[in-house]
């Protein structure tokens, strides 16, 4: 199954039929076309290449690779694992139409970077009494034991940077799809600031390592 | 327009009657019970209008049996039929949470003529 390429245009809430508040996110889906097939016979394996947005100063490589679908140079380029990369045609243009409202999908991006935050914001810890003579609001207290085990367990939570990684959200669903402005609006929140760029695509059954459909 | 706004704009209610805190309205509530719906009416004073755009929502209150009760309603929520206005109230605040500390006679808002 194919995916798209879109970026986050910000949150609404919307009414359903019942009248009940549905919190969505607006996605904007780039203008993506299919810019390269991978076949099993060339490359080992079936995707399409898409790109999506202008890349300012694109670079002599770049601009050829695209040129040869006949695309400008593009800002981001994502391959999408389907069955039959023949069936799609080079420069080919791909829309929010992929997608129906009900369709459950997977939805990639670079969550916001928090920096380097403490226990309490990272793993959910409690923290300490905040007042009454209390000095120790928001630190983690003790780490393990003493002399046995004499070191810390691994996978402990302890301070560090939070976000700025790539983060899938799963199965959202789909609420509404808007063709002629190219927008999907989706249930729940996805990662990322405004105007980052998302992946989006069909929900991948299970984990593991199947041909993305 | 920004992608966002215009996703708001086709929630949007066309005709919403002017009203302000401070009057006191009837709200016609969609009420789906089994197969049929019917409307269920609340009358009550708004004691205030929170929210802007679609997020916009406005609270009535009214005292049954001597107990208050408050219901927040989307404003443009499609299960709203219908907004009659039935009394203009004149108040000097946009929130009249001080109607909640009074009862009885205490409790009126003067009308506006």
């Amino acid at each position: 199954m194919l995916g798209i390429i879109g970026r986050k245009m910000g949150m609404v809430a919307v009414f359903d039929e019942a009248g009940t508040v549905v919190p969505v996110t607006v996605i904007r889906a780039e203008s993506c076309r299919v810019v390269q097939q991978k076949t099993l016979s060339r490359d080992g394996y079936n995707a399409i290449q898409l790109g999506a947005g202008a890349k300012k100063r694109a670079s002599k490589p770049l601009t050829g690779h695209c040129a040869k679908a006949g695309v400008d140079p593009c800002r981001r380029l994502v391959e999408f694992r389907v069955d039959d990369p023949e069936s799609y045609e080079l420069g080919q243009a791909v829309t929010v139409e992929e997608f129906a409202p009900g369709d459950v999908i997977d939805v990639t991006g670079w969550s916001k970077g928090k920096g380097f935050t403490g226990v309490v914001k990272k793993h959910g810890y409690s923290g300490g009494p905040k007042s009454h003579g209390s000095m120790s609001h928001a630190v983690p207290g003790s780490i393990g034991s003493g002399t046995n085990p004499g070191r810390v367990w691994k996978g402990k939570g302890l301070p560090g940077r939070v976000g700025n990684r790539r983060r899938t959200v799963r199965n959202l669903r789909v609420v509404e799809v808007v063709p002629d402005q190219n927008l999907l609006l989706v249930k729940g929140a996805v990662p990322g600031a405004r105007n980052g760029y998302l992946l989006i695509r069909k929900r991948r059954a299970g984990a593991g390592r199947k041909s993305g459909s | 327009m920004g992608a966002v706004e215009s996703v708001e704009e086709g929630y949007l209610k066309k005709e919403i009657p002017d009203f302000k805190p401070g009057d006191t309205v009837r709200i016609h509530i969609r009420v789906i019970e089994g197969d049929k719906e019917r409307l269920q009416p609340f009358e009550g004073v708004v004691i205030r209008r929170k929210g802007g755009g679609l997020r916009e929502t406005f609270t009535v209150r009214k005292v049954t049996e001597g107990i208050g009760v408050e219901r927040v309603f989307p404003l443009h929520s499609p299960s709203l039929a219908k907004i009659k206005v039935l009394r203009r109230g004149k108040v000097r605040r946009a929130k009249l949470y001080y109607l909640r500390g009074r009862r009885g006679k205490a409790a009126r808002v003067e009308e506006k003529r």
